[in-house]
């Protein structure tokens, strides 16, 4: 809808009217026959009566077109509401506006900090305070990150087309949905409950994305992955204390989930095609199904490490992979991928990995708790 | 829209006509030339003398103007040229940049302001 907005106002007024007609929403005492396309016609006319209530003010500081118009900044008039404008006309196989401001939002032009606040603002609804309050940040801060980022859309020409490099851009689109999921997946435990579920959102957006790109492998493989970890994510906190997935009352899992993520991976497994979500999609589905922590597929789960080491080669993933082999060959194995790695010193999990690891092989007399290191292995 | 590509690059000798290999060298140039100037989107360009050649008048804020040998900043990559250019949008301006013949480098894309105050 924002898309279909922008075309015709450019993107501030129409962002703005886009929260107007939600505040009106809110309003509802019947949910309209069809909410969508209502939503829609609130939205316009609350963008008509805004550039209206603004066209005097602004005209008179302002050349009229070039602040608005981030379609087509030399020739369109956002006041001139009463002449029907062309929408924006692509012959391409990916046509929906809706994508267009996705991808728009994830143009390598703007740094991935913007990229993943317009998402969030542009395609994701949410409001500034919102996604200041989400990730920790003064409401200034991320006020002048979206500020600048249209701004930027603006005056350097950024276009609302699908790009030539359709992959890359998607790539880029599923690495912001990732990085919100794991924002809201990694600050479940604070306490702070006026903090948007960030992985909800990543979901309700991934999930929109795969009806918008159907058959795409890769966004299927996020969305399966997310699911997986939403429906553990109950029994991740007990008391307000982080419980390990070891430890995890599996009771707590959404099985309804779990079966929605099996669903998902099977589809994308079935393209053929795979990359590193489907590959970590399997590895929490491996995790998911398992009925006990003693019935996880450790051989299974390290070979698919494996892949994905191949596929996304980092220190990261080769740590998880070697918990994964200790996990399925013993913690001799284990070590000596550990004792490979480079360039984690600074980073805790590998710390607390090895000296796991170490106390299962024998060489330390202390036992230690595997301290988050299979956390991080969705 | 217009924009101005920047090109950045570690400073390094140009071939000149009648060195070896100077065909070699040029071929891929005429080619971007010739292909950009026919398309209309070529609007000028220029090579820069090297860095060597550089003078810089620095004008304090309110104080008087220093005649300086040299660039305005040492970097190790070097400002070498440019081209003005003719594009729909950000996305073509950087596929044309992305044919440059060079094999490193930084080439900044800028958006002239629509309305020049100069």
């Amino acid at each position: 809808m924002l898309a279909l907005l922008a075309s015709r106002f450019g993107l501030d007024a129409a962002d703005d009217a886009v929260q107007d007609a939600l505040v009106e929403a809110l309003n509802w005492r019947a949910v309209p026959d069809n909410p969508a396309a209502w939503l829609y016609t609130v939205a316009r006319n609350r963008a008509i009566d805004r550039i209206r209530r603004d066209a005097v003010a602004r005209r008179r500081t302002l050349d009229a077109g070039a602040d608005l118009a981030v379609l087509h900044p030399s020739t369109h008039d956002p006041y001139d509401t009463e002449e029907e404008d062309d929408m924006i006309v692509d012959h391409s196989e990916v046509g929906d506006e809706q994508l267009r401001l996705m991808l728009l939002c994830c143009h390598p032009a703007l740094a991935r900090d913007a990229q993943v606040a317009l998402t969030l603002r542009l395609v994701g609804g949410l409001t500034t305070d919102e996604i200041a309050a989400a990730f920790l940040l003064p409401e200034a801060t991320l006020a002048q990150r979206i500020v600048r980022a249209k701004r930027k859309i603006r005056d350097a020409g950024i276009p609302l087309s699908v790009p030539a490099a359709l992959d890359e851009r998607i790539d880029a689109l599923l690495g912001v949905l990732y990085l919100v999921f794991n924002e809201g997946y990694l600050s479940r435990g604070d306490a702070a409950g006026a903090r948007v579920d960030l992985m909800e959102e990543s979901i309700r957006l991934a999930i929109r994305l795969m009806g918008l790109l159907p058959g795409n492998a890769e966004v299927e493989g996020l969305v399966a992955l997310q699911l997986y970890v939403r429906a553990r994510t109950d029994a991740r906190f007990a008391g307000g204390e982080l419980v390990l997935l070891e430890q995890q009352d599996r009771s707590l899992w959404d099985l309804e989930l779990i079966g929605q993520a099996d669903a998902v991976l099977a589809a994308a497994m079935s393209r053929g095609t795979p990359g590193p979500y489907q590959l970590q999609a399997v590895i929490a589905g491996y995790h998911s199904n398992a009925r006990t922590a003693s019935d996880t597929d450790w051989p299974a789960i390290a070979s698919v490490y494996g892949r994905l080491l191949e596929a996304t080669p980092s220190p990261v993933v080769a740590l998880n992979h070697a918990v994964a082999v200790a996990m399925a060959d013993g913690a001799p194995a284990g070590l000596r991928l550990l004792d490979e790695l480079s360039g984690l010193d600074d980073y805790h999990l590998y710390w607390a990995a090895r000296g796991e690891l170490l106390a299962r092989a024998g060489a330390a007399t202390r036992r230690r708790p595997l301290c988050g290191a299979r956390s991080t292995s969705l | 829209m217009q924009y101005m590509i920047l090109i950045y690059t570690p400073e390094y000798t140009p071939l000149k006509p009648g060195d070896p290999g100077f065909e070699e060298w040029m071929a891929p140039w005429v080619e971007f030339n010739r292909t950009h100037t026919e398309s209309g989107a070529l609007l000028g360009g220029g090579q820069l003398q090297p860095v060597s050649t550089a003078t810089t008048i620095r004008r304090e804020f309110g104080g008087g103007d220093t005649i300086l040998d040299g660039p305005f900043a040492e970097t190790k990559e070097v400002l070498g040229g440019y081209y003005l250019i003719e594009a729909a949008d950000l996305d073509a301006a950087l596929a044309i940049t992305a044919s440059l013949p060079l094999p490193g480098g930084s080439f900044e894309v800028r958006p002239l302001e629509r309305n020049p105050v100069m």
